[in-house]
């Protein structure tokens, strides 16, 4: 089955680079996406299809991100259909193959349980989704795919020191050395104790350079600035939860080993130190798009922070990846509409973007209420259920400073969110022919409801999912 | 045994540190080269029987880092015919102290961390740290968009160093897959490194400005 979703889209892409027609190219994405997310619910109703090789295993907290990233893929792929009409002049040909390549090269990372395959995997995640950046070929483009290159190659490079550090923690140890993720967790309590701190705090930094911690998260806000929406989108909720996922992998493992103080500081430093990083920038942000990066960043702080919290906040933990993931697309896919609609992205001509596009507008709006925690929208519940976590585990300051934190952050978010959203257009706003078509405001309507319908009331599968990947971090699975 | 490869690795040392210290950009590019070449021969130091997969792994690896990266990389530095890099943020002589207590620092690192038993008395895991300062160094110290990815080059052969620790741990594919990984992403960021220079002009990452609070 593991080669199945892994071939499939590949395959997909490959037939894109050949395809001829510039005009009907886009349709392979929903293509393969409708197929995909088939595939993906298949898989997920049956746990015998589960276990492919010793290799290749979708555990649950890979169950988890797999969902995750196949919906907000096909959501994204009609999207982009409607987007690249749009862009005519240009051709799409390598745009489409490495979005069907991103979504082959994120099967193998959540299938992946050998942590050696799985960082080959999260590396070609960052080459592949490098030309997605440098779509719209300005000069701010490329400056923008340069920083994500070097400093994502740099990261990844140091996670690939950790993973041999952790390999050799295990032949230090006096066992054979081996990276498959069942064997070094069965040998992690007798794992050598310096190697594998050191094992984690590169493969933090590595992995979290990949999802953009601060202090690592510098190519974010340019990476996510110049991006297309819908590029911005597969980033913000694809690429990090990949990253997100090789985390948990090694938080699992210093569980297993008995390491929970030594991770546990650490990741509350990285966590609580990005939310402050992000709240920070966000005051004051006049570019729309590089707020929703700073946004970015303060959400991978708050899943770090609740691992570092652990035990009762795991659950919530866990449904961030959800709901974060699927607000993000919100957001980013409806300030792609308004980028379009203004051909700008500073506040100070971007204004008025409910009377201009009502639904793009309410959809920003939305999704801004939905991000920033507010009621009756998923991230709440999240959001809620990591505070919730802080208090029974009697960490006061670190639930005391997330509130604060998350006060900051709406504050600042809010100021642009409602200055690009409420009032008239400036005088000197560009006019464009834009106005939301079906095909770009449809896919945004369906993932807010989403979103919303989260907030309400979560899904008894998901549930049962969740609570899995909880049993399963904590090894009573 | 154990004499030869420490001197290998020693040699490896030395060129971190002409990495370091010279300003043509061209023998840089060659020196590392001939590292990724010596480094191919150390799992023949180490490893008395040599198997299929450690050869193809090795003949893998010099191909890659010996020669193809390197074609790529010289061509394209012929395109934006650039020859020295001028001017870095700390000079050269002032490049190899700091590379020298680099690797000073990287023994007293390796110093603490506990060997296995048939590691003892190598050089490997100082090398390995000291060769990944050095990368560090280069992609912070230049600003020729090339000599940053030298810089990730010489990183990443550290790396490489550590790995011969752990044969049996990383398989065949999944250590093809890293060297695929290496290949093309120098192969795309050298495509990058070309559009730069045709936007800008110039290979100079202070160009690439825009971006900023």
């Amino acid at each position: 089955m593991a080669f199945i979703m892994i071939l499939f889209p590949l395959m997909m892409a490959a037939i894109a680079l050949a395809f001829p027609s510039n005009r009907l190219r886009p349709w392979l994405l929903p293509l393969t996406a409708v197929i995909y997310s088939a595939t993906t619910v298949f898989v997920l109703m049956r746990p015998e299809l589960m276990v492919t090789a010793k290799w290749l295993i979708l555990d649950p907290p890979g169950r988890i991100v797999l969902l995750v990233v196949s919906t907000l893929f096909l959501f994204c792929s009609f999207y982009t259909v409607g987007y690249l009409q749009y862009r005519k002049e240009r051709s799409n040909r390598v745009f489409c193959a490495c979005l069907l390549g991103f979504l082959g090269i994120m099967s193998i990372v959540v299938w992946s349980h050998h942590l050696g395959l799985m960082w080959v995997a999260i590396e070609a995640t960052t080459l592949v989704t490098a030309p997605l950046i440098y779509f719209n070929r300005t000069q701010r483009s490329i400056e923008a795919t340069w920083k994500y290159l070097m400093v994502g190659s740099v990261g990844i490079a140091l996670a690939l020191l950790g993973t041999f550090f952790l390999a050799y923690s295990s032949l230090q140890a006096g066992l054979e050395s081996t990276l498959t993720f069942e064997d070094v967790l069965q040998n992690a309590p007798l794992l050598s104790k310096p190697w594998l701190h050191a094992a984690f705090i590169l493969l933090l930094v590595g992995y979290g350079t990949k999802m953009g911690l601060a202090p690592m998260h510098t190519w974010k806000p340019e990476v996510y600035g110049e991006v297309p929406g819908v590029v911005g989108a597969i980033f913000a909720g694809g690429v990090t939860s990949c990253a997100f996922l090789a985390i948990l992998r090694i938080y699992q493992i210093c569980l297993a080993a008995g390491e929970y103080a030594y991770v546990s500081r650490l990741l509350l430093f990285m966590g609580l130190f990005s939310m402050i990083v992000a709240g920070l920038f966000m005051v004051n942000q006049r570019d729309f798009k590089r707020m929703l990066a700073y946004s970015s960043v303060e959400h991978m702080g708050i899943l770090v922070l609740g691992l570092g919290i652990g035990g009762p906040a795991l659950f919530g933990t866990l449904l961030h990846i959800v709901t974060n993931g699927l607000t993000k697309g919100v957001l980013f896919l409806s300030s792609g509409n308004i980028h379009r609609a203004y051909d700008s992205k500073s506040t100070d001509v971007v204004r008025g973007a409910m009377r201009r596009l009502p639904l793009s507008g309410t959809l920003f709006l939305a999704g801004f209420l939905a991000i920033t925690g507010s009621p009756p929208f998923g991230p709440f519940i999240s959001e809620f259920a990591i505070l919730n976590g802080a208090f029974a585990t009697g960490r006061f300051v670190t639930a005391g400073l997330f509130l604060a934190l998350l006060l900051l952050v709406f504050i600042g978010m809010g100021a642009t969110v409602l200055t690009v959203v409420q009032g008239r257009s400036p005088a000197n706003a560009n006019n464009t022919p834009y106005r939301d078509g079906f095909l770009t405001a449809a896919p945004v309507v369906i993932l807010m409801v989403m979103v919303l319908l989260i907030g309400l009331y979560i899904p008894a599968p998901l549930v049962t999912m969740l609570k899995d990947a909880v049993s399963f971090l904590e090894g009573r699975l | 045994m154990t004499d030869l490869l420490n001197a290998v690795l020693v040699i490896i040392l030395v060129m971190n540190l002409f990495a370091l210290g010279t300003s043509r950009i061209n023998a840089v590019i060659r020196t590392v080269a001939i590292q990724g070449i010596l480094l191919g021969i150390i799992p023949l130091l180490i490893h008395k029987h040599l198997t299929i997969p450690v050869a193809i792994m090795i003949i893998v690896a010099v191909v890659i880092k010996g020669t193809v990266i390197p074609t790529i990389m010289i061509r394209a530095l012929r395109d934006a015919q650039i020859k020295r890099e001028v001017e870095p943020l700390i000079g050269f002589l002032p490049s190899i102290i700091l590379g020298a207590m680099a690797t000073a620092f990287a023994l007293l690192i390796a110093g603490q961390l506990p060997l296995a038993s048939q590691h003892y008395g190598t050089l490997l895991v100082p090398t390995s740290i000291a060769t990944v300062f050095v990368g560090f160094i280069l992609l912070v110290t230049r600003y020729k968009a090339i000599s940053q990815v030298i810089g990730y080059l010489v990183l990443e052969n550290g790396i490489f160093i550590f790995s011969m620790l752990l044969v049996e741990a990383m398989p065949l594919i999944v250590e093809m897959g890293v060297m695929l990984d290496l290949f093309v992403g120098i192969f795309v960021t050298c495509i990058i490194i070309n559009h730069i220079n045709q936007a800008f002009s110039s290979m100079d990452t202070r160009h690439l400005v825009s971006l900023k609070e």
